[in-house]
C-alpha cells in the first residue's frame, strides 16, 4: 500500500497535522496514487481521527519507541525539521519533504535541514506551500544520502592517540 | 594592616597566574599525549538528550576494544540516554570477550531555552558534581559533542592537568547539526579541546583550528 508517513518528532506541530490533513492536500495525495496516511503526532492538540478520507486510510500515534518501521514502510516521508527525523528518514533511504515550521524563529535545527537541501538530499516547503509543493514535486530529483564514516573517526585517533 | 591585605591579594593573583599558565601548557600539549602507548585507553563519554547520545555512540561503536573502560556520564533528568547506552554496550560485548563500561549521572549543567544566568550557575552546580567524579575516574580522554553537560566535565578535566595530577584528553565531535555556526558548548570548547573535529567544511573554514574529516555519523 503506497504510504505517507507524517513525523513531528518529540515536540508539536499542530499547523503541519491541520495542512496535510486537509481536504486539498489529502485529495493531492490520492491523485498521487497514495493509499495510506500515517500521522505521528507527538505532543500536539490537533488529532485527526483515525479512518479514511478522501480515500486515503488514515493510521495516527503520538509517540513509539522506535519509529524505524514506519519509515521503512513509507513511500514519502514528511517531517518537521528536526535533525533527528531528517537523518533517520534519510538514513533508512526514503524521499523526505520537510516542512519548516515558520512560527518558530532562529532554530538551529534549520541549518541542517537547510544544508541536506542544498545538497539535494530533501525537499523544503512551509505550511502554506504544502499543497502546492506536493502537486509538483518531482522525487527522482533527490540525490541519496550516504551514510557518515565513523571508522576515520577511529582510525584518526588510533594514530593521534598512539594506538598503533 | 595594609601590608597583609596586599600580600594576600597577590598571594591569590600569583596563584591565579601560575594556574593560568599550567592549563594553557596543558591545553598546548595535546599532540604530545599518547596514552595509547600503554596498550588501552581509558574514556569518559557524555551523552545527552536531544540526539546528542545516538550521536556519540555512533563514534563510540566503532572504536576498537583497546577503548576501555568506558564511563558514561548523562544528566540526571535524561531518561532515554541510559538504554540506548546498555544497548550499544550489549552489542559490545557480543563482540569483545571482557567489555568494562560504568554509567554516572549528574545534574543538568543547562535546560533547551534556559537564560544566561541561570545557566552560569547550574552549571557551576553541576561542575561540583563533575570534579570528584573525573577526579575519581581519571579518564585519558574526554569524548563529547556538545551537549551542556560536557563543559563541566571537560573543564574537571582540565584542572586534572593544570593540578599535574593528570593530562586529560579532551576530544569534541561538533553535532552533525551544526553547518554554519558552533554550538554554545561548542564556542567555549573550541579552543580549550586538543582535538575538535567539525562534519561541514563551511564549519572548517571559520575555525580554522579544527579537524575536518568528512562527515562522522
Amino acid at each position: 500500500m503506497k504510504t505517507v508517513f507524517v513525523t513531528v518528532g518529540t515536540t508539536s506541530f499542530d499547523e503541519l497535522i491541520e495542512c496535510v490533513t486537509s481536504e486539498e492536500a489529502t485529495q493531492v495525495l490520492s491523485a498521487l496514487g497514495y493509499e495510506k496516511l500515517v500521522l505521528q503526532v507527538g505532543r500536539g492538540s490537533v488529532v485527526p481521527d483515525a479512518g479514511s478520507f478522501a480515500g486515503l486510510q488514515v493510521d495516527v500515534f503520538r509517540f513509539k519507541g522506535s519509529i524505524a518501521e514506519d519509515m521503512r514502510d513509507a513511500d514519502l516521508v514528511i517531517s518537521h525539521a528536526g535533525a533527528g527525523s531528517c537523518l533517520e528518514a534519510l538514513g533508512a533511504r526514503r524521499p523526505l519533504l520537510v516542512v519548516v515550521n515558520d512560527r518558530l524563529m532562529d532554530n538551529h535545527q534549520l541549518e541542517l535541514a537547510k544544508q541536506l537541501h542544498s545538497d539535494s538530499h530533501l525537499l523544503y516547503c512551509t505550511c502554506s506551500t504544502l499543497t502546492q509543493t506536493l502537486r509538483t514535486m518531482d522525487l527522482s530529483v533527490l540525490a541519496p544520502f550516504l551514510p557518515g564514516r565513523p571508522q576515520n573517526f577511529a582510525t584518526f585517533l588510533d594514530q593521534a592517540l598512539g594506538l598503533h | 594592616m595594609m601590608a597583609i591585605f596586599w600580600g594576600i591579594i597577590s598571594g591569590i593573583v600569583l596563584v591565579l597566574f601560575v594556574f593560568t599558565i599550567r592549563l594553557l601548557v596543558v591545553v598546548r600539549t595535546g599532540s604530545e599525549c599518547k596514552p595509547g602507548k600503554k596498550g588501552s585507553v581509558s574514556m569518559l563519554v557524555v551523552g545527552g538528550s536531544g540526539g546528542h547520545t545516538t550521536e556519540v555512540l555512533r563514534l563510540v561503536e566503532r572504536l576498537s576494544q583497546a577503548y576501555s573502560p568506558r564511563h558514561y556520564v548523562i544528566a540526571d533528568t535524561d531518561i532515554m540516554s541510559e538504554d540506548k547506552i546498555r544497548t550499544l554496550e550489549t552489542l559490545k560485548n557480543e563482540t569483545y570477550a571482557d567489555p568494562k563500561f560504568t554509567i554516572h549521572r549528574i545534574p543538568r549543567s543547562r535546560e533547551v531555552r534556559q537564560s544566561w544566568s541561570s545557566s552560569v550557575l547550574t552549571t557551576l552546580n553541576a561542575l561540583l558534581f563533575s570534579i570528584p567524579l573525573v577526579f575519581r575516574l581519571k579518564p585519558d580522554v574526554v569524548l563529547c559533542n556538545g551537549p551542556g553537560t560536557c563543559v563541566p566535565l571537560c573543564v574537571a578535566g582540565l584542572f586534572l592537568g593544570a593540578l599535574g595530577v593528570k593530562k586529560v584528553l579532551i576530544i569534541y565531535v561538533e553535532s552533525i547539526c551544526r553547518v554554519e555556526n558552533l554550538s554554545l558548548s561548542g564556542k567555549i570548547l573550541y579552543r580549550l579541546s586538543d582535538y575538535f573535529f567539525v562534519q561541514w567544511s563551511t564549519l572548517k573554514d571559520k575555525y580554522p583550528r579544527s579537524i575536518y574529516i568528512g562527515r562522522l555519523v
